[in-house]
Formats: structure tokens, sequence, C-alpha cells
């Protein structure tokens, strides 16, 4: 139905490279998440995609067809976007219908996959209904419906959880994973929310300065980050840094430990120090400590612990967790 | 709200102020439309009192009505008015949306370019104007003065409209591209009915000084099938005798069909200048 290729997308503002070279290979009915900090060049590379705007240079091919001089209407493709950008003055049904009107499809077929469309989000009670009388989470629906109605090689979505509230952006999550199984389509998805990204890619595409930083499937991302900057990214609270030379451990720069891989104990343990502040989340305790071999050192403790500050504890890490990286901070395998 | 900020004696204050602005303002205009009720006599022993039943008179009306020709300097006025806004406010939104959706070298200088108007009164090429006109056979006719005002609303009309275009939502002009809509579609469509409250704001400055004009209706239309109503009620006004009850009953006359067009702008209007002002 829907296969991606970039290669070597570069797309520049003036002197300003924001793109630097992308190479990316999506399949057919994969999900890939971009993941990225703000203004790592995430929604542009969305964007280029989409073809709204154009690469400085490079290819892009959807189902194996340079698309890089076709409007974004020709495409093949749908997106949904942060703001909803629901047509105003549209109701319901025609904000849905509307790109297959264009597109000089008949109106019973219109109708057809509207109601199939609407049926599917449970948003049949609202298709004679202006945006305007909608409410944050139903407009997202409308906006991710008028996209499945133009049945798309690519659905493209650009942060489309960020304007919701917390409960809302949980629900309208399943919706998407449960609208990705039933379509078996092809989405790539942008959000800088590594919740989302952990938990509905495929596949997670991690960027930073206009360069991908890494690309494999979550797990493969947690478990074997390639440098630094994915190790840091991907994972919270985020994983501790320690300089190697502070623990003697030779041909490493850097020594990555993430904070549910330590242990905590009042008697014994590898690191000595001092707790400067705890969190108490129910499920986890954060514990925040300064010992004299490593600085400060996160740990997240399972379930309910009653440390306090002052208190003098010993860290003990899973030596089988820890990760190393050299000099030009990637991981040492 | 804060404590301040609800002070009775302050509010107070700014009403008063307000208020004072108010009379300053409306006073020429009460004037106007009282004495233009009044016999001459009464014009000049009393002209702040109210007509009384021994001081009243349409003898300033009838005037008008009787001379000249009235209702046809009323249409010019309004042709004028009308096809001017409209093609400002066409012209100005179209010249607004491709300086502020497209990047195209040269954009910013364009905009100052087009801007300039702003600061350059047109009146300073009123020779060269009717220079121009005289050559292209245009003299004396209601297409020279609508040629003349579109140029002359242009610079402010595109200077405030490109700055409310570009709060309009990018996600929705993109969604509109995404969907097939052209890029007229999208302007026409999308864009225009969002800035709506700004092509009201445009459409009364641009309104109010075109129809009280009196520079350019002299110099290049004044002929008696041209002339529109600022000039036709010249008319009254002699180097020696000037006929006072027709000058002021031809302005409050006048005064109406500005009224209509300002009602039907203003509910916009508000909105428009709130709106800029918040954001």
């Amino acid at each position: 139905m829907g296969s991606l290729q970039l290669k070597s997308i570069r797309k520049a503002f003036g002197p300003h490279e924001v793109l630097k070279g992308i190479d990316l290979e999506v399949q057919d009915g994969e999900f890939v998440i971009f993941v990225g900090p703000s203004g790592c060049g995430k929604s542009t590379l969305l964007r280029v995609i989409a073809g709204l705007e154009d690469a400085t240079s490079g290819s892009v091919r959807i189902d194996g067809a340079e698309v890089i001089n076709t409007p974004p209407a020709k495409r093949g493709i749908a997106m949904v976007f942060q703001s909803y950008a629901l047509y105003p003055h549209l109701t319901v049904k025609d904000n849905m219908g509307l790109g297959l009107k264009q597109a000089g499809t008949e109106k019973a077929e219109i109708d057809t996959r509207v109601a199939k469309a609407s049926g599917m989000l449970s948003l049949d009670p609202y298709l004679a209904r202006r945006p305007a009388e909608l409410s944050g989470g139903q407009r997202q629906r409308v906006a991710i419906g008028r996209a499945i109605v133009r049945e798309p090689k690519l659905f493209l979505f650009d942060e489309p959880l960020s304007n919701l509230d917390a409960a809302l952006r949980v629900q309208t999550r399943l919706e998407i994973a449960g609208l990705h199984r039933r379509l078996k389509a092809t989405m790539i998805y942008v959000t800088h929310d590594q919740v989302e990204a952990m938990t509905l890619a495929d596949k997670i595409v991690v960027l930073n300065a206009g360069a991908i930083e890494q690309i494999g499937s979550p797990m493969e991302l947690y478990n074997k980050p390639a440098n630094v900057f994915v190790a840091g990214f991907i994972g919270s609270p985020q994983m501790n840094f320690i300089p190697a030379e502070k623990l003697s451990q030779i041909g490493a720069k850097t020594i990555g430990v993430r904070p549910e891989h330590i242990a905590l104990s009042r008697e014994s343990g590898d690191w000595k120090g001092k707790v400067i502040h705890v969190e108490h989340l129910g499920a986890d305790t954060i514990v925040y400590l300064e010992t004299e071999a490593t600085g400060l050192l996160t740990v997240r403790l399972f379930g309910e612990h009653a440390y306090t500050p002052d208190d003098v504890v010993f860290a003990t890490p899973d030596r089988a967790s820890l990760h190393r990286f050299d000099a030009n901070d990637r991981a040492i395998v | 709200m804060s404590k301040a900020r609800s002070a009775p004696v302050r509010a107070a204050f700014i009403h008063l102020a307000l208020i004072a602005y108010t009379l300053v303002a409306l006073f020429p205009v009460f004037l106007t439309l009282v004495n233009s009720f009044k016999s001459r006599s009464a014009i000049f022993s009393q002209p702040m009192a109210l007509p009384t039943p021994s001081t009243f008179s349409l003898i300033g009306y009838q005037t008008v009505l009787q001379q000249g020709d009235f209702v046809g300097y009323f249409q010019n006025s309004l042709i004028v008015t009308v096809a001017s806004i409209a093609l400002v406010l066409l012209f100005g939104a179209m010249a607004a949306f491709a300086l502020s959706e497209y990047r195209f070298r040269g954009n910013t200088l364009m905009g100052l370019y087009l801007a300039l108007g702003i600061m350059i009164p047109i009146r300073l090429g009123t020779v060269a104007i009717l220079q121009g006109m005289v050559a292209a056979g245009l003299v004396n006719t209601l297409t020279s003065l609508i040629l003349v005002y579109t140029a002359q609303g242009l610079p402010l009309a595109i200077f405030i409209l490109s700055e409310f275009m570009r709060t309009v939502s990018d996600d929705l002009k993109s969604a509109g591209r995404i969907d097939g809509l052209s890029e007229y579609a999208i302007f026409f469509r999308l864009v225009l009915p969002l800035v709506r409250p700004a092509m009201a704001t445009v459409a009364v400055f641009t309104m109010i000084p075109i129809w009280n004009d009196l520079w350019f209706p002299l110099i290049l239309a004044p002929g008696e099938s041209t002339k529109t109503v600022t000039l036709g009620a010249q008319m009254f006004i002699g180097q020696f005798v000037t006929n006072w009850n027709a000058v002021l009953s031809a302005l409050s006359l006048a005064i109406l069909p500005v009224m209509v067009l300002y009602v039907i702008f203003s509910r916009q209007l508000i909105r428009g200048i709130t709106s800029g002002a918040v954001k």
C-alpha cells in the first residue's frame, strides 16, 4: 500500500541548514515515529515528505515513484496537524469529504467513505456540526477522519496529541494504535514525547540537529543506544552519565547507567552518597543522590521507599546493564 | 482583576475623558444638523439654539434638492466610494497574501515599497496624475477618481492585511493544499473569511477619506455629470455670499450614506480593532 524512501534529503533556509542529508526506508504498513528535541528538523522532514516544503536537494519516493515535483494533493498522502486545521466554515462531514470532492470523486462514494470513517471514530452524531461546536478531542478525531477518508498510501501525523489534555492524549493514542492495526496503513508520526514514541512505534527515528542519530525499534533504542544523545533522550528519568576515569574504567570516556538499573542499600554498596531529594510517584520512587564517586546520580526504585534527604545510602549499578561510550560519544559494543 | 484597575474613581475618570471626547467629536455634527433645520437669520443670531417653531425652516433642503442634481452627486459619490473600496480590498488582500505567505527574493523590499504610500501623501503627485489622466483621456470620468483612490488606499490596506494574514494558521493552509485546493481557493475560501474583521477595518479607514475628499473631484472630475457630493455642496459657497442653509443641508445629507456603510462594517470593525490590540 505505501512504502517510502528518502535519499540524502537536505533542506536549508538561507544559510541555515535544517536537514543535513536524511536517508530513510519505510516499509509498507510500518508505524514510524520521528522523535527529537524541538528544532531538530523532524517537522520540516515531515513537511518535505508531504510536499508542503521543497527539499533543497535529495529524493523522495512513495511506492517507488519519485514525487519530489508532485504537488501535495497528488502524492497520495494525508496529514493530521497539531492544531487540527479543520475548515471553520464547513461541517464535519464536508471537512472530511473536501479532499475527495476536489479530486472529483463521485458523491455516493464520498458518502460511503465518510460514513465508514465516522463510524470508526464514533463521529456519527456530530456530522452536521461545525468545528467550533466540537471539543478538542472531537476535533482531532475529525482531523484523523479526514485523513482516513482519503485512503492514502501514507498517513502523516504532526504532533497530533500535543494540544490535548493528559487523559484525552492517552485515549487518542490508543485510538491511533488501534487504527494502525485495523487499516494496516503506513504511518509516519512526529512527536517530541518519548512515551508516545515508545508506545506507538514499530520503528523510531531519533533526530538531532538535522541528522539521524539512530533508527531502531523502541527496545533496541532503549537497550542498545548507539550514542550518548540517544541514550540520554530515550528513557525517563534520563540515563546517568559518569566520566569513566572516576570509575577507573579503561577504554571508555563515559559510562551510562539508567536510573532503574541501580540498587540502593543503607548498609553497603559500590558508591557511598547522600540523598538530596526524593520524589514519590506511588508506583516509583525517584531518589537523587550526591555521591563522592560519581557526582549527581538519579535512581529509580519500584514501589514506595522511605528515604529522606540527608540519609546516607550506598548505590550499586547492575553490571550487565552498563553502557560504555568512547571519546566520540559512540557506544562501545 | 486587580484592585487598582476596578477602582471606581479611576473608572469615573476614564468615563469622564471618554464622554468629553465624544462631545467634542460630535459637536460639529450636531451643529451642522441643528442649523440645517433653521432659517438663515436664526443660524446667524443663535447658532447654538435648537430649532423652535418660529425658526424652523426646510429652505436649505428645498434649495439643495431643487438646485443642481444632488441625487446624481450622491450616486457619483457612492459609485466612486464603493468601487474604490472593492478594488482596494481585493488587490490589497491579494498583495498582502503574497507578501505574508510566499518566500521569494525581495519579499521584505516589496513590502516596504508597497507600504511607502502610507508616508508619502498621494496629493504630492497631483500634477503628474492630472497630466496622466489628460493623456489617457480620463478627465471628467468617475474612472479617474476610482483609479486614484484605489492607489491611495492600497498601502494602508496591504500593511494592515499582511499583518493579519500572518496570524492565519499555517496548518490550515497546508491542510487545504493537501486536500487539493488551489492557491486561489485557499485565499478566497480559507484565508479571507478569517481576516474579515481586518477587511472591515480597512474598508472604514479607506471609505471616509474618499467620501469626504474634495481635492481630486475638483481637479480630475469637476464636470456637472461627475460631481461628487462634497464638490456639489461647494457650489453654495461663494466668494462673497454663502448659502449656509444649503451648505449645511447638503452636508447633513452627505453624512447619511457614510453612516449606513459604517453600521454595516462596524460590528466587524470592533472585532478587528480589539483582536489587533490583544495580539
